[in-house]
């Protein structure tokens, strides 16, 4: 039954949303952090989406997966502070780079394309259900 | 006045093609994000005028050289796909406008029910028909 195509494709896509919400989380965590584990200030992580083939179906029926997580590029948010312990001999602090606004929007198109898939998997749900009622 | 395996027929081709439409506008949602992603759909009409072109003495038919040969249907091939005209571009290259595939998979899927509601009363009416003898 090729309907259940439908679910591998919303779960994939549910997938790799809720791991976008994830790395929104991360950053928005550590959108004021001074260092990161590797004693660097800390830089915001952005998913990177690709589309996979799902089922035996080719073309027909596209997933999503994560193909890699990738750190911005974004220079560290210099703050004056020359009573902080890391900051450098001209009184600068280098924070994170997290773009706060672009993380909440992030997070805002993460959560509805979520919900859509979740539609789209009731649907499809809906669909096999009548087909089961045939001919009662 | 047509068999019912005839309308039968007819009728599982259409959710046939209605659920591999499904498939497709959920591929479409599911990669809304994902960039350089170009959304795809099959007009449903014209599968269907092949698939029954197909199956009814069709354009394309098997040709047997033994009379053991079966005669074989060409209904169960997958549509042509197309990739949707864009109308806003977006910035990543992705052409997926959530509004048209909610509407199009909404209305795919009351199609998908209007065929499986006709199956059942194809049957029903069959079956009153048999139970009429006995009253």
């Amino acid at each position: 039954m090729s309907l259940f195509n439908v679910f591998q494709v919303a779960s994939s896509a549910m997938t790799a949303q809720s791991m976008r919400l994830n790395a929104v989380a991360s950053n928005l965590a550590n959108a004021d952090s001074v260092v990161s584990a590797d004693g660097k200030p800390y830089r915001a992580k952005q998913v990177v989406f690709e589309a996979t083939p799902m089922g035996d179906n080719g073309e027909l029926s596209k997933g999503v997966r994560v193909r890699q997580v990738v750190e911005d590029a974004a220079p560290p948010r210099m703050v004056y502070d020359p009573k902080n312990p890391a900051a450098d001999e001209k009184g600068y602090v280098a924070f994170s780079n997290v773009n706060v606004v672009e993380e909440m929007t992030n997070m805002i198109s993460a959560s509805r394309s979520y919900q859509t898939n979740v539609e789209v998997m009731n649907t499809a749900k809906t669909m096999m259900l009548r087909t089961l009622q045939i001919g009662q | 006045m047509t068999t019912l395996t005839q309308d039968l027929s007819l009728f599982s081709q259409a959710m046939n093609l209605r659920t591999q439409r499904h498939q497709v506008l959920a591929s479409n949602i599911a990669n809304a994000d994902t960039p350089n992603y170009k959304a795809r759909d099959f007009s449903f009409e014209n599968a269907m005028q092949n698939a029954m072109a197909g199956s009814v003495g069709g354009s394309v038919s098997m040709t047997t050289t033994s009379g053991r040969h079966l005669a074989g249907s060409n209904a169960g091939g997958s549509a042509a796909l197309q990739y949707r005209k864009e109308t806003q571009s977006a910035v990543d290259g992705n052409t997926v406008d959530m509004d048209v595939e909610r509407s199009q998979i909404a209305e795919n899927a009351m199609q998908y029910q209007i065929v499986s509601q006709l199956i059942s009363d194809r049957i029903k009416g069959m079956r009153s028909a048999l139970s009429s003898t006995n009253a």
